[in-house]
Protein backbone atom coordinates (compact mmCIF):
# COMPACT_ATOMS: atom_id res chain seq x y z
CA UNK A 1 0.00 0.00 0.00
CA UNK A 2 1.18 3.73 -0.67
CA UNK A 3 1.84 5.98 2.03
CA UNK A 4 -0.86 8.66 0.77
CA UNK A 5 -4.17 7.31 1.75
CA UNK A 6 -7.87 9.00 0.07
CA UNK A 7 -8.45 12.38 0.77
CA UNK A 8 -10.52 13.15 3.54
CA UNK A 9 -14.49 12.25 3.24
CA UNK A 10 -15.21 15.73 3.40
CA UNK A 11 -12.95 17.34 0.84
CA UNK A 12 -13.26 13.99 -1.25
CA UNK A 13 -17.27 14.17 -0.96
CA UNK A 14 -17.34 17.44 -1.91
CA UNK A 15 -14.84 17.47 -5.07
CA UNK A 16 -17.10 14.26 -6.07
CA UNK A 17 -20.62 16.02 -5.65
CA UNK A 18 -18.92 19.05 -7.65
CA UNK A 19 -17.82 16.96 -10.71
CA UNK A 20 -21.44 15.52 -10.73
CA UNK A 21 -23.12 19.10 -10.09
CA UNK A 22 -21.13 20.84 -13.23
CA UNK A 23 -21.99 18.02 -15.50
CA UNK A 24 -25.32 18.47 -15.27
CA UNK A 25 -24.77 22.14 -15.28
CA UNK A 26 -22.61 22.13 -18.64
CA UNK A 27 -23.99 18.81 -20.17
CA UNK A 28 -26.06 16.40 -18.91
CA UNK A 29 -25.66 13.46 -16.35
CA UNK A 30 -22.76 11.35 -16.12
CA UNK A 31 -22.86 7.72 -17.17
CA UNK A 32 -20.49 5.51 -17.78
CA UNK A 33 -21.53 1.69 -18.44
CA UNK A 34 -23.56 2.24 -22.19
CA UNK A 35 -19.56 2.99 -23.40
CA UNK A 36 -18.75 -0.83 -22.96
CA UNK A 37 -21.90 -0.94 -25.35
CA UNK A 38 -20.58 1.46 -27.88
CA UNK A 39 -17.03 0.23 -27.47
CA UNK A 40 -18.56 -3.28 -28.01
CA UNK A 41 -20.53 -2.30 -30.81
CA UNK A 42 -17.55 -0.43 -33.04
CA UNK A 43 -15.84 -3.21 -32.76
CA UNK A 44 -18.60 -5.89 -33.74
CA UNK A 45 -19.14 -2.99 -36.36
CA UNK A 46 -15.05 -3.63 -37.52
CA UNK A 47 -15.31 -6.61 -37.98
CA UNK A 48 -19.21 -6.95 -39.34
CA UNK A 49 -19.71 -3.21 -41.63
CA UNK A 50 -23.44 -4.23 -41.76
CA UNK A 51 -24.05 -4.06 -37.96
CA UNK A 52 -24.68 -0.22 -37.93
CA UNK A 53 -26.77 1.00 -40.88
CA UNK A 54 -27.45 4.96 -41.67
CA UNK A 55 -30.80 5.16 -43.62
CA UNK A 56 -33.10 8.38 -44.52
CA UNK A 57 -34.05 8.78 -40.69
CA UNK A 58 -31.32 8.17 -38.96
CA UNK A 59 -28.99 4.86 -37.68
CA UNK A 60 -30.27 1.61 -36.82
CA UNK A 61 -28.84 -2.06 -36.60
CA UNK A 62 -29.28 -5.23 -36.94
CA UNK A 63 -28.59 -6.33 -33.34
CA UNK A 64 -32.09 -4.78 -31.52
CA UNK A 65 -30.44 -3.59 -28.42
CA UNK A 66 -28.01 -1.00 -30.44
CA UNK A 67 -31.47 -0.33 -32.73
CA UNK A 68 -33.60 0.27 -30.04
CA UNK A 69 -34.77 4.19 -29.19
CA UNK A 70 -34.19 5.41 -32.21
CA UNK A 71 -31.19 4.33 -33.22
CA UNK A 72 -29.05 6.32 -30.39
CA UNK A 73 -26.54 3.86 -29.61
CA UNK A 74 -25.99 2.90 -33.36
CA UNK A 75 -25.52 6.49 -33.93
CA UNK A 76 -22.84 6.75 -31.00
CA UNK A 77 -21.35 3.47 -32.61
CA UNK A 78 -20.82 4.85 -36.27
CA UNK A 79 -19.91 8.28 -34.64
CA UNK A 80 -17.47 7.35 -31.91
CA UNK A 81 -15.77 10.80 -31.21
CA UNK A 82 -18.92 12.15 -29.41
CA UNK A 83 -19.64 13.30 -25.93
CA UNK A 84 -19.98 10.32 -23.81
CA UNK A 85 -17.42 8.10 -25.19
CA UNK A 86 -14.62 11.00 -24.99
CA UNK A 87 -15.47 11.44 -21.72
CA UNK A 88 -15.10 7.66 -20.64
CA UNK A 89 -11.48 7.89 -22.47
CA UNK A 90 -10.61 11.52 -20.49
CA UNK A 91 -11.73 9.74 -17.60
CA UNK A 92 -8.46 7.41 -18.17
CA UNK A 93 -6.18 10.22 -18.94
CA UNK A 94 -7.68 11.75 -15.53
CA UNK A 95 -7.10 8.90 -13.58
CA UNK A 96 -3.33 7.97 -14.59
CA UNK A 97 -2.49 11.23 -14.34
CA UNK A 98 -4.06 11.72 -10.60
CA UNK A 99 -2.32 8.58 -9.66
CA UNK A 100 0.70 9.15 -11.33
CA UNK A 101 0.81 12.95 -9.45
CA UNK A 102 0.81 10.53 -6.22
CA UNK A 103 3.75 8.23 -6.97
CA UNK A 104 2.56 5.66 -9.17
CA UNK A 105 1.14 2.08 -7.48
CA UNK A 106 3.38 -0.80 -6.33
CA UNK A 107 4.08 -3.49 -8.24
CA UNK A 108 2.44 -6.08 -5.91
CA UNK A 109 -0.94 -3.75 -5.63
CA UNK A 110 -0.75 -3.18 -9.18
CA UNK A 111 -1.33 -7.48 -9.86
CA UNK A 112 -3.36 -8.10 -6.68
CA UNK A 113 -5.38 -5.42 -4.39
CA UNK A 114 -4.52 -5.31 -0.58
CA UNK A 115 -7.57 -6.46 -0.07
CA UNK A 116 -7.75 -9.60 -1.85
CA UNK A 117 -4.20 -10.57 -0.92
CA UNK A 118 -5.34 -10.80 2.71
CA UNK A 119 -8.34 -13.28 2.17
CA UNK A 120 -6.86 -15.37 -0.63
CA UNK A 121 -3.34 -14.96 -1.39
CA UNK A 122 -1.33 -13.18 -3.67
CA UNK A 123 -2.42 -15.93 -7.15
CA UNK A 124 -2.49 -13.41 -9.86
CA UNK A 125 -4.19 -15.37 -11.76
CA UNK A 126 -6.96 -16.56 -9.04
CA UNK A 127 -7.49 -12.70 -8.82
CA UNK A 128 -7.94 -12.07 -12.63
CA UNK A 129 -10.59 -14.56 -12.94
CA UNK A 130 -12.51 -13.47 -10.16
CA UNK A 131 -12.13 -9.76 -11.77
CA UNK A 132 -12.92 -11.08 -15.26
CA UNK A 133 -16.20 -13.03 -13.86
CA UNK A 134 -16.61 -10.18 -11.82
CA UNK A 135 -16.84 -7.63 -14.86
CA UNK A 136 -18.81 -9.89 -17.20
CA UNK A 137 -21.62 -9.79 -14.51
CA UNK A 138 -20.93 -6.41 -13.33
CA UNK A 139 -21.86 -4.67 -16.78
CA UNK A 140 -24.51 -7.30 -18.05
CA UNK A 141 -26.20 -6.19 -14.59
CA UNK A 142 -25.41 -2.58 -15.44
CA UNK A 143 -26.91 -3.31 -18.93
CA UNK A 144 -30.26 -4.82 -17.72
CA UNK A 145 -31.00 -2.31 -15.01
CA UNK A 146 -29.64 0.67 -17.84
CA UNK A 147 -27.18 2.30 -15.60
CA UNK A 148 -24.41 1.62 -13.60
CA UNK A 149 -23.08 2.83 -10.38
CA UNK A 150 -22.38 6.73 -11.56
CA UNK A 151 -25.64 7.04 -13.86
CA UNK A 152 -27.97 5.51 -11.95
CA UNK A 153 -26.74 5.33 -8.26
CA UNK A 154 -24.85 8.86 -8.22
CA UNK A 155 -26.44 10.94 -10.94
CA UNK A 156 -30.02 9.44 -10.52
CA UNK A 157 -30.35 9.84 -6.87
CA UNK A 158 -28.68 13.27 -7.15
CA UNK A 159 -31.50 13.82 -9.30
CA UNK A 160 -34.52 12.36 -7.38
CA UNK A 161 -35.26 9.89 -10.00
CA UNK A 162 -37.07 6.75 -8.84
CA UNK A 163 -34.82 4.57 -11.09
CA UNK A 164 -32.14 5.50 -9.08
CA UNK A 165 -33.58 4.44 -5.85
CA UNK A 166 -34.92 0.88 -6.98
CA UNK A 167 -31.29 0.39 -8.33
CA UNK A 168 -29.06 1.33 -5.43
CA UNK A 169 -31.56 -0.77 -3.35
CA UNK A 170 -30.70 -3.82 -5.03
CA UNK A 171 -27.07 -3.20 -5.70
CA UNK A 172 -26.05 -2.97 -1.86
CA UNK A 173 -28.80 -5.48 -1.36
CA UNK A 174 -26.24 -8.05 -2.88
CA UNK A 175 -23.22 -5.85 -2.58
CA UNK A 176 -22.66 -6.06 1.06
CA UNK A 177 -23.79 -9.72 1.93
CA UNK A 178 -21.59 -10.82 -0.65
CA UNK A 179 -18.47 -8.60 0.53
CA UNK A 180 -18.97 -10.00 4.36
CA UNK A 181 -18.91 -13.65 3.25
CA UNK A 182 -15.93 -13.02 0.43
CA UNK A 183 -13.51 -10.79 2.83
CA UNK A 184 -13.65 -11.97 6.35
CA UNK A 185 -9.88 -10.59 6.86
CA UNK A 186 -9.13 -7.37 7.42
CA UNK A 187 -6.60 -6.04 5.35
CA UNK B 1 -16.40 21.31 -30.84
CA UNK B 2 -17.41 22.49 -27.61
CA UNK B 3 -18.95 19.64 -26.42
CA UNK B 4 -15.97 17.47 -26.81
CA UNK B 5 -13.37 19.57 -25.21
CA UNK B 6 -16.16 19.59 -22.08
CA UNK B 7 -16.06 16.01 -22.66
CA UNK B 8 -12.15 16.05 -22.06
CA UNK B 9 -12.53 18.46 -18.95
CA UNK B 10 -14.95 16.74 -17.08
CA UNK B 11 -13.58 12.98 -17.69
CA UNK B 12 -10.15 13.93 -16.91
CA UNK B 13 -11.84 15.85 -13.40
CA UNK B 14 -14.25 12.88 -12.72
CA UNK B 15 -11.27 9.85 -13.55
CA UNK B 16 -9.21 12.50 -11.21
CA UNK B 17 -11.46 12.49 -8.22
CA UNK B 18 -12.16 8.70 -8.38
CA UNK B 19 -8.95 8.20 -7.88
CA UNK B 20 -8.55 10.56 -5.36
CA UNK B 21 -11.72 9.35 -3.22
CA UNK B 22 -10.65 5.72 -3.35
CA UNK B 23 -13.03 4.37 -5.38
CA UNK B 24 -10.54 2.73 -7.51
CA UNK B 25 -9.24 1.23 -5.53
CA UNK B 26 -11.09 -2.12 -4.62
CA UNK B 27 -8.92 -2.34 -1.00
CA UNK B 28 -11.16 0.75 -0.47
CA UNK B 29 -14.81 -0.63 -1.94
CA UNK B 30 -14.35 -3.72 -0.30
CA UNK B 31 -13.78 -2.43 3.47
CA UNK B 32 -17.22 -0.01 2.78
CA UNK B 33 -18.91 -2.99 1.27
CA UNK B 34 -18.02 -5.34 3.95
CA UNK B 35 -18.76 -2.62 6.83
CA UNK B 36 -15.13 -2.27 8.13
CA UNK B 37 -14.65 1.22 7.00
CA UNK B 38 -17.55 4.01 5.68
CA UNK B 39 -15.28 6.41 4.25
CA UNK B 40 -15.94 6.04 1.19
CA UNK B 41 -19.23 5.75 1.85
CA UNK B 42 -19.27 9.22 3.73
CA UNK B 43 -17.72 10.85 0.55
CA UNK B 44 -20.44 8.99 -1.89
CA UNK B 45 -23.32 10.38 0.59
CA UNK B 46 -21.97 13.70 0.73
CA UNK B 47 -21.27 13.95 -3.26
CA UNK B 48 -25.05 12.78 -4.12
CA UNK B 49 -26.36 15.74 -1.12
CA UNK B 50 -24.16 18.59 -2.84
CA UNK B 51 -24.52 18.00 -5.84
CA UNK B 52 -28.32 17.26 -5.22
CA UNK B 53 -28.41 20.61 -3.68
CA UNK B 54 -26.04 22.59 -5.68
CA UNK B 55 -28.93 21.50 -8.94
CA UNK B 56 -31.81 22.03 -7.39
CA UNK B 57 -30.14 24.98 -5.88
CA UNK B 58 -29.81 26.29 -8.79
CA UNK B 59 -32.73 25.70 -10.73
CA UNK B 60 -34.78 27.48 -8.71
CA UNK B 61 -32.17 30.48 -8.99
CA UNK B 62 -32.51 30.17 -12.70
CA UNK B 63 -29.01 29.59 -12.71
CA UNK B 64 -29.47 25.75 -13.86
CA UNK B 65 -30.69 24.20 -16.85
CA UNK B 66 -33.94 21.91 -15.99
CA UNK B 67 -33.82 20.36 -19.50
CA UNK B 68 -30.17 19.10 -18.59
CA UNK B 69 -32.30 16.84 -16.45
CA UNK B 70 -32.13 13.02 -17.39
CA UNK B 71 -33.97 10.39 -15.88
CA UNK B 72 -34.16 7.16 -16.04
CA UNK B 73 -36.96 4.47 -16.56
CA UNK B 74 -37.65 2.21 -13.00
CA UNK B 75 -38.56 -1.03 -14.22
CA UNK B 76 -38.28 -4.34 -12.43
CA UNK B 77 -35.22 -4.82 -14.50
CA UNK B 78 -33.44 -2.44 -12.86
CA UNK B 79 -33.67 -4.09 -9.66
CA UNK B 80 -32.34 -7.27 -10.58
CA UNK B 81 -29.53 -5.61 -12.63
CA UNK B 82 -28.77 -3.67 -9.37
CA UNK B 83 -28.59 -6.91 -7.62
CA UNK B 84 -26.04 -8.54 -10.65
CA UNK B 85 -24.49 -5.28 -10.54
CA UNK B 86 -23.74 -5.47 -6.49
CA UNK B 87 -22.40 -8.46 -6.53
CA UNK B 88 -20.20 -8.70 -9.63
CA UNK B 89 -18.82 -5.06 -7.79
CA UNK B 90 -18.17 -6.86 -4.36
CA UNK B 91 -16.43 -9.83 -6.41
CA UNK B 92 -14.30 -7.83 -8.52
CA UNK B 93 -14.27 -4.29 -6.56
CA UNK B 94 -14.96 -1.96 -9.55
CA UNK B 95 -17.94 -0.50 -11.28
CA UNK B 96 -17.80 0.32 -14.81
CA UNK B 97 -16.56 3.88 -14.03
CA UNK B 98 -13.79 2.81 -11.36
CA UNK B 99 -12.91 -0.43 -13.40
CA UNK B 100 -11.83 1.79 -16.20
CA UNK B 101 -10.11 4.93 -13.90
CA UNK B 102 -7.95 1.52 -12.22
CA UNK B 103 -7.13 -0.19 -15.42
CA UNK B 104 -5.16 3.36 -16.48
CA UNK B 105 -3.86 3.76 -12.93
CA UNK B 106 -1.78 0.61 -13.84
CA UNK B 107 -4.20 -2.05 -11.90
CA UNK B 108 -3.46 -5.40 -14.51
CA UNK B 109 -6.73 -6.87 -13.06
CA UNK B 110 -8.58 -4.27 -13.85
CA UNK B 111 -7.98 -4.76 -17.32
CA UNK B 112 -9.45 -8.33 -16.78
CA UNK B 113 -12.31 -6.60 -15.30
CA UNK B 114 -13.15 -4.82 -18.74
CA UNK B 115 -12.78 -7.65 -20.71
CA UNK B 116 -15.02 -9.24 -18.62
CA UNK B 117 -17.08 -6.09 -18.79
CA UNK B 118 -17.34 -5.58 -22.16
CA UNK B 119 -17.93 -9.66 -22.87
CA UNK B 120 -20.97 -9.27 -20.74
CA UNK B 121 -22.35 -6.05 -22.53
CA UNK B 122 -22.36 -8.12 -25.61
CA UNK B 123 -24.32 -10.90 -23.71
CA UNK B 124 -26.44 -8.51 -23.31
CA UNK B 125 -27.07 -6.97 -26.68
CA UNK B 126 -27.32 -10.67 -27.37
CA UNK B 127 -30.23 -11.62 -25.48
CA UNK B 128 -31.77 -8.15 -24.69
CA UNK B 129 -34.59 -9.58 -27.01
CA UNK B 130 -35.81 -12.11 -24.35
CA UNK B 131 -35.77 -9.49 -21.48
CA UNK B 132 -37.85 -6.92 -23.31
CA UNK B 133 -40.59 -9.82 -24.57
CA UNK B 134 -40.06 -11.04 -20.13
CA UNK B 135 -42.07 -7.71 -19.35
CA UNK B 136 -39.08 -6.85 -16.78
CA UNK B 137 -38.46 -3.88 -19.09
CA UNK B 138 -41.94 -2.14 -18.71
CA UNK B 139 -42.33 0.77 -17.25
CA UNK B 140 -43.29 0.84 -13.21
CA UNK B 141 -44.74 3.36 -11.42
CA UNK B 142 -44.71 5.87 -13.98
CA UNK B 143 -41.46 5.37 -15.53
CA UNK B 144 -39.32 8.45 -15.85
CA UNK B 145 -40.10 10.03 -12.66
CA UNK B 146 -38.86 11.89 -9.94
CA UNK B 147 -40.00 11.80 -6.55
CA UNK B 148 -41.51 15.17 -6.41
CA UNK B 149 -42.60 17.14 -9.53
CA UNK B 150 -39.86 19.31 -10.64
CA UNK B 151 -40.97 22.58 -12.21
CA UNK B 152 -40.03 23.15 -15.78
CA UNK B 153 -39.13 18.96 -16.28
CA UNK B 154 -40.07 16.77 -18.68
CA UNK B 155 -40.55 14.28 -16.09
CA UNK B 156 -43.62 13.33 -14.25
CA UNK B 157 -43.61 13.43 -10.48
CA UNK B 158 -44.51 10.35 -8.06
CA UNK B 159 -46.02 12.72 -5.56
CA UNK B 160 -47.09 16.21 -6.27
CA UNK B 161 -44.72 17.87 -4.05
CA UNK B 162 -42.46 20.53 -5.19
CA UNK B 163 -39.27 18.81 -6.55
CA UNK B 164 -37.18 21.29 -6.37
CA UNK B 165 -37.52 21.70 -3.01
CA UNK B 166 -38.08 18.11 -2.14
CA UNK B 167 -34.33 17.91 -3.92
CA UNK B 168 -32.87 20.28 -1.39
CA UNK B 169 -34.18 18.71 1.42
CA UNK B 170 -33.18 14.87 0.06
CA UNK B 171 -30.10 16.47 -0.21
CA UNK B 172 -29.67 18.03 2.91
CA UNK B 173 -30.15 14.21 4.44
CA UNK B 174 -27.14 12.81 2.04
CA UNK B 175 -25.02 15.31 3.86
CA UNK B 176 -26.85 14.35 7.35
CA UNK B 177 -26.61 11.04 6.87
CA UNK B 178 -22.69 11.06 5.79
CA UNK B 179 -21.88 13.02 9.05
CA UNK B 180 -23.73 10.98 11.06
CA UNK B 181 -22.61 7.27 9.55
CA UNK B 182 -19.86 5.94 11.73
CA UNK B 183 -16.58 4.83 10.88
CA UNK B 184 -17.52 0.78 10.86
CA UNK B 185 -20.20 -0.64 11.22
CA UNK B 186 -19.01 -3.88 11.92
CA UNK B 187 -16.89 -4.16 15.40
CA UNK B 188 -13.02 -5.13 15.17
CA UNK B 189 -11.85 -8.85 15.74
CA UNK B 190 -10.23 -9.87 18.87
CA UNK B 191 -7.26 -10.77 17.50
CA UNK B 192 -6.70 -8.00 15.07
CA UNK B 193 -3.84 -8.83 11.99
CA UNK B 194 -0.56 -7.20 12.45
CA UNK B 195 0.05 -4.22 10.64
CA UNK B 196 2.11 -5.19 7.51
Amino acid sequence: MHADGPLNWKVGGLALGLVFFLAVLLVKPIGVSTQFVILDGIVADAVNPGLVTQGEDGYTSTNAYLAKSGGKYAKSVANPLNYSFIFVLAMAVGGFLSVMARGGLDRAERAVPALWRANFGDSPVKRYLAAFLGGFVVLYGARLAGGCTSGHMMSGMMQTSLSGYIFALGAFAAAVPVSLILFKKEA
Amino acid sequence: MTSILLAIVLGLAFGAVLDRVGASNPTYIGKMLNLTNLNLAKSILLAIGVGSILMFGGQMLGLVDVGHMSVKTAYVGVFVGGLLLGAGWAVAGYCPGTGVVAAASGRKDALFFIAGGLLGAAAYMVTYPNWKASGMLDKIWGGKVTLGTVPGAKYEGLTALPGDVLGIVIGLGFVALAFALPERLVPERAAPQPAE
